[in-house]
């Protein structure tokens, strides 16, 4: 098909899968907060309550948007967006399956961080706005929060890419062909701390979504929403649409950075039709798997506080990041002339 | 430097066990009861608003109409009268109001009564919008059980 | 009260409400704050949002019918505060009391006392932002509440003590659902030592956090967990023995650090000896009546001062009587306990950040209706 109709079309995909993503993810959320409880979740709303997203998105929508006193209307109204749209543009670039990507752009890698930086942008922006003391509190921890935790995560990723000579996702997917040991965290061969180095990556994208356990920003029993607390009906619904959909971002980007992309753990393809879906389920599964994981960790522990969490950066994780990142690049210089 | 490491591999340890525990109980049935869906069974001595006790064979309520429950009550919550009527012992009593706004559940009022009269129900599904619906006329309530 | 704020003009400070209507302070307690950026500088709560003349309600009241109103106090641990007025009359008129009325006092006191940590610890985690095992502590709970509501046929407002012995006997059900119980709660201890006790992310919320030394607690006059542990060996059913906790064998956890850990760890293993206890009254548990012969109604207690103390699940709580010869008090103090461990808040969170203080307020165990009362 004409090369701008399939980038249309799959862009539209890329939206319709975020929204869906941020509205059901809720719905996986709360039922597996439930069972992990031992109580059933929503089940009055639709079968299973599958219909609550939908109840809860009627509701929000339905409540009036007014600007309170002695905010900054302009700021007010665009932080929320600020947090939304990045998320949902960095869809384009990541590869659902060797030809489900809508644009294949050699500095994908790039885009996706550079996308990630005006996240915190925008919470900054709405907590100002808010003129809220408990918000603009909140803000504060949130902006030092996020920028002690792009670090690790830059300097994994630039082992990362160090190893593949790429910025392009779907290259990088493709280096992972073979085996399951094929792919990047099984590979010890190229750094005997790769499992390490995955769990970084991992903890620093629940760090930069400000998701359980590093959620202080808005700490329910303390600053009742945080940076949220002046937004009313829908703005709040947008923020957390917003991190949802980032949350499914950082969980892409382990997946096809560590994880194998949409490579499947035997080298085997059934041709013809199911063939063109094999990649996708494969890459769905290690994706929601990885979602899992991210809402069962919320729901086991407590809330670290504030400046162990930045601690825990500083002093842990950036040192174990860089002696990393040397590491890797001795074994890849040194191992292939032994 | 050790104390950093032990720290470490410690504190990572005590996490991957915390997972396991919730992920142990995310497989386990629910504990919690379906409450409006399933009845539930209340035990014997629950204590729900008080009710007078019929008599077997006639069917009317034992109380005499003595006073002492009106009397017991902290709240006040009580308003009875009673009056002779021949052929009977003792007296009859004709109107027993509940207040049940003010009602503590204390059960001074079932400990005084002497003839055994009053009792707890089982009642508990009460809910109302008006205030009129938790006036109790006890023995309105025990000629329709009847 | 008004004149503690201070705003010292050098130092940029704001106020802050952590207003009555706040998830973190359980019940409706205001706390003013005055920070300076995140770090508190002074605290002052603001009292009497609940207050409901409780101990005006006790000068207008006959003795039997203030009854009720010990259950509506402290409505976590109903069953001390009934224990406490009960056992402070019958030592002012002279009642006694059967032994197996005793012995079931005892039992139903502790086990409300470990339902009463379970749920402190469920909230106290939840302030931290853990959600799952306030949810695991119901489920425990829920068995405790079943039993007591099986004996006295309410779940949280106890009103099951009488002067001279109990309301109603217990039957064979109880004391296998009891020891059952016991069995069950002995196997979930561990759960939640590995799955919250031993989780390094609490162990650096709560270690070194909010000292309360030795000396400022008993300034303050802070008795219970909060005392013991600042390493104060203190507790009335060891130091002035009451009813028949003499004649068990059980001991009493103190701690020495006097941080969040050390107030979490007490209780943590009073749940442990109440266990210990309920066992050991359920073996010795005699035949007998559980009430007096006759029935008492009116009790006219000789004129003069009469003081009781008991241990509740926060700390020792006190019954003060005047009586002039009357069927109701001249004058009824209560003394409740969570009224003197929050007097030391102020004191102990100076210089201390925001989500610190609010660590070290739900570790004091605060029941804001049984401050007002």
């Amino acid at each position: 098909m004409p090369e701008p109709f399939r980038v249309i079309l799959f862009i539209i995909f890329a939206m319709a899968f975020a929204g869906l993503n941020a509205a059901y993810l809720v719905w996986c959320e709360r039922k597996g907060a439930a069972h992990i409880q031992r109580r059933i979740g929503p089940k009055e709303v639709g079968p299973y309550g599958l219909l609550q997203p939908i109840a809860d998105g009627i509701k929000l929508m339905t409540k009036q948007l007014f600007l309170p006193k002695g905010t900054d209307p302009i700021l007010f109204m665009v932080a929320p967006l600020m947090v939304m749209v990045p998320a949902i543009m960095s869809f384009c670039v990541i590869p659902f399956s060797e030809t489900f990507v809508a644009r294949e752009i050699n500095l994908g890698l790039l885009l996706i961080f550079a996308f990630a930086s005006v996240n915190v942008l925008g919470l900054l922006l709405g907590a100002w706005g808010s003129a809220n003391k408990y918000a603009v509190i909140a803000a504060a921890r949130t902006v030092s929060q996020n920028v002690a935790y792009e670090i690790p995560m830059l300097i994994t990723v630039i082992t990362m890419v160090m190893v593949t000579n790429t910025m392009n996702l779907n290259e990088i997917v493709r280096s992972q062909a073979g085996w399951f040991f094929n792919w990047h965290i099984f590979r010890l061969d190229i750094s005997l701390l790769m499992p390490v180095s995955f769990l970084i990556f991992f903890v620093c994208s629940l760090a930069e979504t400000n998701r359980a356990p590093f959620d202080m920003a808005e700490a329910e029993s303390e600053l009742i929403a945080g940076v949220y607390t002046e937004y009313p009906g829908m703005g709040f619904g947008v923020f957390f649409m917003g991190e949802y959909a980032n949350i499914v971002i950082g969980a892409a980007l382990a997946v096809v950075l560590f994880l194998g992309g949409w490579q499947s753990p035997i080298p085997f393809n059934p041709g013809g039709f199911l063939g063109v879906f094999w990649g996708l389920f494969w890459f769905l599964l290690k994706l929601y798997t990885l979602i899992f994981t991210v809402i069962w960790i919320r729901w086991t522990y407590p809330r670290t506080q504030f400046y162990e969490l930045l601690n825990l950066s500083w002093k842990v994780l950036i040192p174990i990041s860089l002696f990393n990142l040397i590491l890797t690049a001795l074994q890849i210089k040194i191992f292939p002339w032994l | 430097m050790s104390g950093y490491f032990k720290e470490l591999i410690g504190g990572t340890k005590s996490l991957f066990i915390g997972l396991g525990i919730t992920a142990k109980y995310f497989m386990e049935p629910v504990v919690t009861m379906q409450y409006p869906h399933e009845h539930v069974e209340m035990p014997p001595r629950f204590r729900g608003h008080i009710e007078l006790i019929p008599n077997e064979e006639t069917g009317e309520p034992k109380c005499v109409a003595c006073g002492m429950c009106q009397k017991g009550c902290p709240s006040g919550c009580i308003s009875l009268a009673g009056e002779k009527r021949e052929g009977v012992k003792g007296k009859v009593v004709t109107k027993y109001i509940l207040n049940f706004t003010t009602c503590s559940l204390c059960g001074q009022c079932v400990e005084s009564c002497k003839f055994g009269a009053l009792r707890f129900s089982k009642d508990f599904n009460l809910a109302s919008p008006r205030k009129e619906d938790f006036i109790f006329d006890l023995i309105k309530r025990l000629k329709e059980k009847n | 009260m008004n004149g503690l704020l201070q705003q010292d003009v050098n130092q940029e400070t704001f106020t802050l409400n952590l207003g009555p209507q706040h998830p973190a302070t359980h019940g409706v307690l205001r706390v003013k704050l005055v920070m300076d950026g995140e770090y508190i500088v002074q605290a002052e709560p603001v009292l009497g949002y609940i207050h409901r003349m409780h101990e005006k309600m006790g000068e207008n009241r006959t003795w039997v019918k203030f009854l009720p109103n010990c259950g509506r106090m402290d409505y976590l641990c109903a069953l001390s505060y009934n224990h406490g007025y009960v056992a402070a009359l019958e030592r002012a008129a002279g009642i006694e009391v059967p032994e197996r009325a005793e012995y079931l006092r005892v039992i139903t006191v502790e086990l409300n006392r470990i339902s009463s940590h379970l749920l402190w610890f469920g909230a106290f985690v939840l302030d931290l932002g853990g959600f799952t095992p306030l949810l695991y502590a119901f489920d425990d709970r829920e068995h405790i509440l079943d039993l007591l509501e099986s004996v006295t046929g309410s779940r949280l407002t106890y009103c099951y003590f009488r002067f001279g012995g109990v309301y109603n006997d217990i039957e064979d059900s109880f004391i296998t659902g009891t020891r059952e119980f016991i069995k069950r709660m002995r196997k979930r201890m561990p759960m939640y030592d590995a799955l919250v006790t031993k989780n390094i992310i609490l162990i650096k919320r709560l270690k070194d956090i909010g000292p309360i030394s030795k000396d400022m607690a008993r300034r303050y006059g802070a008795t219970g967990p909060v005392a013991r542990g600042s390493g104060i060996n203190y507790d009335v059913r060891k130091n002035e023995p009451y009813s028949v906790y003499s004649e068990f064998d059980f001991d009493v956890p103190v701690y020495e650090e006097g941080d969040s850990m050390a107030r979490y760890m007490v209780r943590m293993d009073e749940i442990e000896q109440s266990m210990r206890i309920i066992e050991q009254a359920l073996d010795k548990l005699p035949e007998g009546e559980i009430k007096p012969k006759k029935a008492v109604k009116m009790v006219k207690p000789e004129k003069g001062d009469y003081y009781h103390a008991v241990e509740a699940a926060r700390g020792s709580f006190g019954v003060r009587l005047v009586s002039d010869g009357k069927n109701q008090a001249y004058r009824l103090k209560l003394r409740s306990p969570t009224y003197s461990n929050l007097s030391l808040f102020d004191e102990a969170s100076r210089g201390m950040l925001l989500p610190d203080a609010l660590a070290l307020m739900g570790s004091l165990d605060l029941v804001i209706p049984e401050i007002d009362r």
